[in-house]
């Protein structure tokens, strides 16, 4: 009997071993592939620009923020909720944190922790209305991007940039990446470097990866947004681990919102517009459902990666109208999930 | 027993009730503006006749910009709720769409000639290329969510990023003005009448989608799909096509918005043209009580919905709020009536109620 | 019999829900070793005792005390916390999550999860119950059964004083149910309590020690099973005796056939993509057959292909001896079938919706989309069905999902009738409802029948088919494998062609 299970288990089609693995995973493995095939079909078609190690650690340094953004709305998807208000809070932030820098004169360590406490709050407060009050999150989180993006007009109608020394010091710093580097026009070498904010991202990305797969509050997060009602029966604490999901996407907007701000140096009531989609859509390209219990905090870094290498692909090409950026982000997602909805149902099938 | 404690529901009894009515929150939220503008200054119910710079007479005033520029909004919510209730999510590509139909009209109207000296084509022929398109991107988005299983907001996610970049490639970018007075009648004054023109727009696609409701079953057909679709293709329902048709009709609904929105300019402003209209257009679906996860639906509270929502921005303008600081106020606002709507916290007022009526009760057997 | 410790106690426990007085006055007594049978009618306040007891409802009025302690208990949580684990009929476990995390997630204290002692653990229970499951498979992809399986698992393993297990044998077959039972016998040994709730008379005298009846929510007496005889138990649950449950056949007068009728529907080869073999199939103007197995052999799948509810890929259909097309459930609508499906709350009921519309529906859509049903017309075909079936609702605007159990599946009933079928189709329109009930609807099969109906009627209770039935197609693996009718009909010949024997 045994035997006869080990080797039908050898000879599993491909069909058997796409069931066996979960749906987790499997979207993982689809977003890294179509990463790769991704990156390397720019290399081969757009030339060596993005074959510099530089290139990439761009992509990187420009997409700090979006990275942690997305850790937290990847959070809120596993749970099966959403929240589009990190884009106006990061907004908030920055003109926050501008306005105490340069008008107060306020120090760097203080601004962090104003970001910090903004994002706190709003994680408080939306995830008090959506757990305990059952309030469609969609709905609450949309009166929280309401509120920021006009609170942000409110603190300062007026964009700016930020003169403050020390933030300016922080904002400039690099950090090289050892061995990585490519030789410049006039034959010199120069080291691949790094912002301060691409260490944070990567921390946050780390730290949430461990809690969601090695912790049990991480495996709640995932029961949760499975099936609520199953997850109550089992015991857990159904409206507390959805208060945290949002607590903590409001922690991570703290600090997503500050290496924005570290980013741009500046306060602008028009800044990160669009960035709840961006981070949406990088969730879901990195194979988070938006149906909830599905989804993985490596493939939402893999995520934010594909869809800048997107923009990056399409402004290399010479598409520079402002309008094909869009264009080919929403094609891109339009791909993606449809490539998700059929391997599904597939999988469903077979 | 029981009918005896029906006879016996006193006033508390009765104002629960009251409070569970799903039209209870839009008008509640009416009042409640309505009242507190009498008090701030009631000369926001004025309402004048005057003439306009065409020398037409018009009528002006706050009630009467309200009823003007909830109109797209009140189209916009009709479509909305059928989205909503035929699949349980909502569409925030519309804004976008509208840029698209709008940009499209321009296009149909102008040709080549970005500032035409007379209409390269009726405006009838420009609202239908309109209709056709906006029904498409509606087919579109309702065969992701329908075929695909894809949910509602990620699906027009798709196009809520595109919709902008594709109505400024369908003019090349170039921003097409219409000097021909008769476009500008779509959003402003048909001459010789003194309410604007988009309440008449919307009052006949109110008009038709009551005939439709009463004359059709969509009623039933959106709502059995959105409750239990499974349920629903047993029973020889299709599904899938009942949530595109919901969609196609949100695109019908946008051509007309779309409409509205480049008459009132007679151009278009591609990132700015009604932005933020799909958040307003779900705020006025849920203000009217409508479950956002879909099923059952009431029209009607979506429509009062849309009217309440444009009440408090006019209302907002008025006491001089920043256009860009509105959406705060507005938050404020949408937040403190979604929490008294909350199931929760009726309940918790459902539960105070019966216990007053407990104890009025014993006082009687007492 | 020797008296044990009392491990269980409740106390005059009052519950009402809103126009309803889902419990009044009820006591429950649970000694340690012992399996204790809840019985009741649907609506008769089962389920609500063991959500109060659970903590998913609150309680009105009453005590709780477990080993003579009063205990309260806001959520299934705190009820873990104190020893009473649950199985429920519908599975709630998480699909997307791991076997082994489903049987470990919130009742582990510590912060963080280790992956290789939870599998190994799992890896362990799993074995020792039998359960042909992978610790690391995600639930999902098991089967329905499998997944009751692990949830029994994990309440086992919660080293619980009181399991209570409601109605988990439901969509179990006999194998699986007598893995159970000896299951549930061994932790009786170990002194845990067990409380059973089934619809299954069979299975209460198999492994039960008491009962306690429960009726309109209120309680009618605990009784020991030696002392309690099923015809009286029956009489407690109805609270009237039982005549007519023994022999309804002989009550109707079997339609007469003329000579050289054709079948009202045939199938050749007929096939689906659930995964059934090409079948053949027909049915007489006037007779009511059956599709019987054990569970998964096929035969909703069968009934489903016929409706064309799953996609067709093969096969022939002739109606009067004329070939149609069915590829779709309105296609069979419109022929005069109509299916009542297997799963009421997935595929049969619209929750939200009113009674009057769940009636209607059917017959609005052979309607049309352009011709509703006025306000008038509705209301009288929904009171007309609900006296017709005396269909116990409070109104017709009364939304269905707030209905017992056997009375939605009346309104669903009530449904294909108003469409007139000439060919009806039961798909387990018993399953989980109440004795009254049950026979009602056996009565009205073979009533319709003898109006000249055709009925299928598919249900796992074998001797509800022998009453109604007057020939059964017999089917193992997902293939036909005989048909029996006559004299043939007996508990035995089935039994005999289910495994095989006919060979």
């Amino acid at each position: 009997m045994s035997s006869t299970n080990k080797t039908s288990a050898e000879k599993m089609s491909f069909a058997e071993r796409l069931k066996g693995m979960s749906d987790t995973n499997l979207l993982l493995t689809i977003t890294i592939v179509i990463f790769f095939l991704m990156y390397i079909g720019a290399i081969v078609f757009l030339g060596g620009g993005f074959l510099k190690p530089q290139a990439f650690f761009n992509i990187l340094n420009a997409n700090a923020a979006l990275i942690i953004l997305s850790c937290g709305l990847s959070l809120v998807m596993i749970t099966g909720g959403i929240d589009i208000s990190v884009g106006g809070t990061t907004a908030l932030i920055s003109m926050c944190c501008a306005v105490y820098l340069d008008f107060h004169g306020g120090n760097v360590p203080v601004a962090i922790l104003i970001a910090l406490l903004i994002g706190l709050a709003f994680g408080l407060v939306q995830g008090f209305l959506v757990a305990y009050l059952d309030i469609q999150p969609f709905i609450v989180t949309l009166a929280g991007m309401f509120f920021a993006r006009g609170m942000t007009t409110i603190v300062n109608t007026n964009p700016f940039n930020v003169e403050n020394e020390a933030f300016v010091a922080l904002k400039d710093t690099r950090i090289t990446v050892p061995g990585l580097g490519s030789v410049n026009k006039l034959g010199k070498y120069v080291p691949a470097y790094v912002g301060v904010g691409v260490i944070v991202a990567l921390l946050v990305v780390i730290v949430m990866f461990c809690v969601l797969r090695w912790t049990k509050l991480g495996r709640q997060f995932y029961a949760v947004g499975g099936n609520k009602q199953s997850a109550l029966m089992l015991g857990i604490n159904v409206k507390r681990t959805k208060f945290l999901a949002h607590l903590i996407c409001g922690l991570l907007t703290g600090i997503g919102g500050f290496v924005y701000f570290l980013y741009v140096g500046s306060g602008s009531p028009s800044h990160a517009s669009g960035a709840e989609m961006n981070a949406i859509a990088s969730s879901i390209i990195g194979g988070t459902m938006l149906t909830g219990g599905v989804g993985n905090i490596v493939g939402t870094f893999f995520g934010v990666l594909s869809l800048s290498t997107i923009q990056n692909i399409v402004s290399s090409a010479g598409l520079d109208e402002a309008w094909w950026t869009g264009i080919t982000i929403a094609a891109m997602l339009c791909l993606f999930l449809v490539i998700q909805s059929l391997v599904m149902s597939f999988k469903k099938k077979a | 027993m029981q009918t005896t404690g029906k006879k016996k529901l006193g006033v508390s009894g009765l104002l629960g009730k009251l409070v569970r009515q799903q039209m209870f929150i839009p008008l509640a939220a009416l009042l409640l503006l309505a009242l507190f503008n009498l008090i701030v200054d009631p000369g926001f119910f004025q309402v004048s006749l005057g003439y306009n710079n065409a020398g037409n007479p018009v009528l002006s005033g706050y009630l009467i910009t309200i009823l003007d520029y909830g109109s797209e909004l009140a189209i916009l919510a009709i479509g909305m709720t059928l989205v909503t209730a035929a699949s349980g999510g909502q569409d925030i590509s519309v804004g976008a769409a509208i840029a698209i139909s709008g940009s499209v009209i321009l296009r149909v109207l102008c040709g080549r000639d970005s500032r035409p000296e007379t209409l390269q084509a009726p405006i009838i022929v420009a609202f239908l290329v309109a209709c056709v398109v906006a029904m498409l991107f509606g087919a579109f988005n309702g065969a992701l969510v329908a075929y695909f299983r894809i949910q509602p907001m990620v699906a027009t996610l798709i196009l809520y990023t595109a919709g902008r970049s594709i109505a400024a490639w369908i003019n090349n970018n170039e921003l097409p003005i219409i000097s021909e007075p008769s476009f500008a009648y779509f959003g402003g004054y048909i001459p010789g009448i003194p309410v604007p023109t988009p309440f008449f727009l919307a009052l006949i696609c109110m008009i038709i989608i009551a005939i439709v409701l009463r004359m059709t079953n969509l009623r039933l057909y959106t709502q059995a799909v959105g409750i239990n679709e499974s349920s629903s293709r047993l029973n020889g329902l299709n599904p899938e096509l009942i949530k595109v048709l919901s969609f196609v009709i949100l695109g019908l609904c946008v051509a007309v918005a779309g409409l509205i929105k480049v008459s009132r300019l007679s151009t278009i402003n591609y990132s700015v043209v009604a932005k933020d209209i799909e958040m307003d257009a779900i705020l006025a679906v849920a203000l009217g009580g409508n479950p956002l996860g879909g099923g059952k639906f009431n029209m009607t509270a979506s429509i009062i919905g849309a009217y309440v929502i444009q009440f408090l921005t006019t209302t907002l303008y008025k006491l001089n709020v920043q256009s860009d600081a509105l959406p705060a106020y507005k938050a404020v606002v949408v937040i403190v009536l979604v929490v008294l709507s909350a199931p929760t916290v009726k309940d918790y007022f459902a539960g105070l109620g019966k216990k007053l009526k407990s104890q009025s009760m014993s006082k009687e057997v007492g | 019999m020797n008296e044990t410790a009392v491990l269980l106690k409740m106390r005059g426990i009052y519950k009402s829900f809103p126009g309803v007085r889902a419990l009044q006055n009820v006591d429950f007594t649970l000694h340690s070793g012992e399996i204790h049978a809840l019985m009741g009618e649907n609506g008769a306040g089962k389920s609500t005792l063991i959500k109060v007891l659970t903590g998913v409802y609150g309680k009105d009025e009453g005590e709780v005390y477990l080993e003579d302690k009063p205990v309260t208990i806001h959520s299934p949580q705190d009820a873990q916390k104190v020893g009473i684990s649950t199985v429920y009929q519908e599975i709630t476990l998480c699909p997307n999550l791991s076997v082994a995390e489903n049987m470990f997630i919130g009742r582990t204290s510590g912060i963080g999860q280790n992956w290789k002692k939870m599998n190994e653990d799992a890896g362990r229970i799993l074995q020792s119950l039998d359960i042909p499951a992978k610790a690391t498979q995600q639930l999902g992809s098991c089967s329905i059964a499998v997944q009751q399986m692990v949830a029994i698992a994990r309440a086992v393993d919660m080293d619980c004083k009181v399991l209570i297990l409601d109605e988990p044998t439901s969509s179990l077959d006999e194998q699986e149910v007598e893995k159970l039972f000896k299951l549930m016998r061994s932790l009786k040994e170990k002194g845990v309590g067990i409380i059973f709730v089934t619809h299954f008379l069979e299975q209460v005298y198999e492994v039960c020690d008491k009962i306690t009846v429960l009726r309109d929510g209120k309680l009618v007496g605990e009784y020991v099973i030696e002392d309690l005889p099923r015809v009286q138990l029956v009489a407690k649950m109805l609270g009237k005796e039982m005549d007519d449950l023994a022999d309804i056949k002989g009550d109707q007068p079997t339609f007469e056939r003329k000579e050289g009728d054709l079948p009202v529907f045939e199938a050749e080869g007929l096939q689906s993509n659930a995964g059934i073999k090409p079948f053949n199939f027909h049915i007489d103007k006037g007779e009511v057959n059956g599709f019987t197995g054990l569970l998964g052999s096929g035969r909703s799948e069968c009934v489903r292909a016929i409706f064309g509810a799953d996609r067709i890929i093969g096969g022939t259909v002739k109606k009067h001896g004329k070939p149609v097309k069915i590829s779709k459930p309105l296609d069979a609508m419109k022929n005069g079938i109509a299916y009542l499906p297997e799963d009421r709350k997935v595929d049969g009921i619209v929750g939200d919706l009113s009674v009057r519309d769940n009636i209607i529906l059917a017959a609005q859509l052979l309607r049309g989309f352009f011709r509703p049903f006025t306000k008038a017309e509705a209301n009288q075909f929904a009171d007309e069905y609900i006296k017709l079936l005396s269909i116990k609702t409070a109104s017709a605007d009364t939304p269905i999902k707030s209905l017992s159990g056997g009375n939605q599946q009346k309104v669903i009933l009530a449904r294909w009738l108003m469409t007139h079928p000439e060919y009806l189709i039961l798909d387990e329109p018993t399953r989980g409802i109440d004795i009254g009930t049950k026979v009602d609807i056996q009565k009205l099969v073979l009533k319709l029948a003898s109006e000249g109906t055709s009925v299928t009627f598919i249900s796992s209770e074998m001797d509800e088919m022998l009453r109604t039935c007057s020939r059964l197609i017999v089917m193992r693996d997902r293939r036909v494998v005989g048909e029996l009718s006559g004299e043939e009909l007996s508990q035995a010949m089935i039994m005999n062609t289910i495994a095989g024997g006919d060979k």
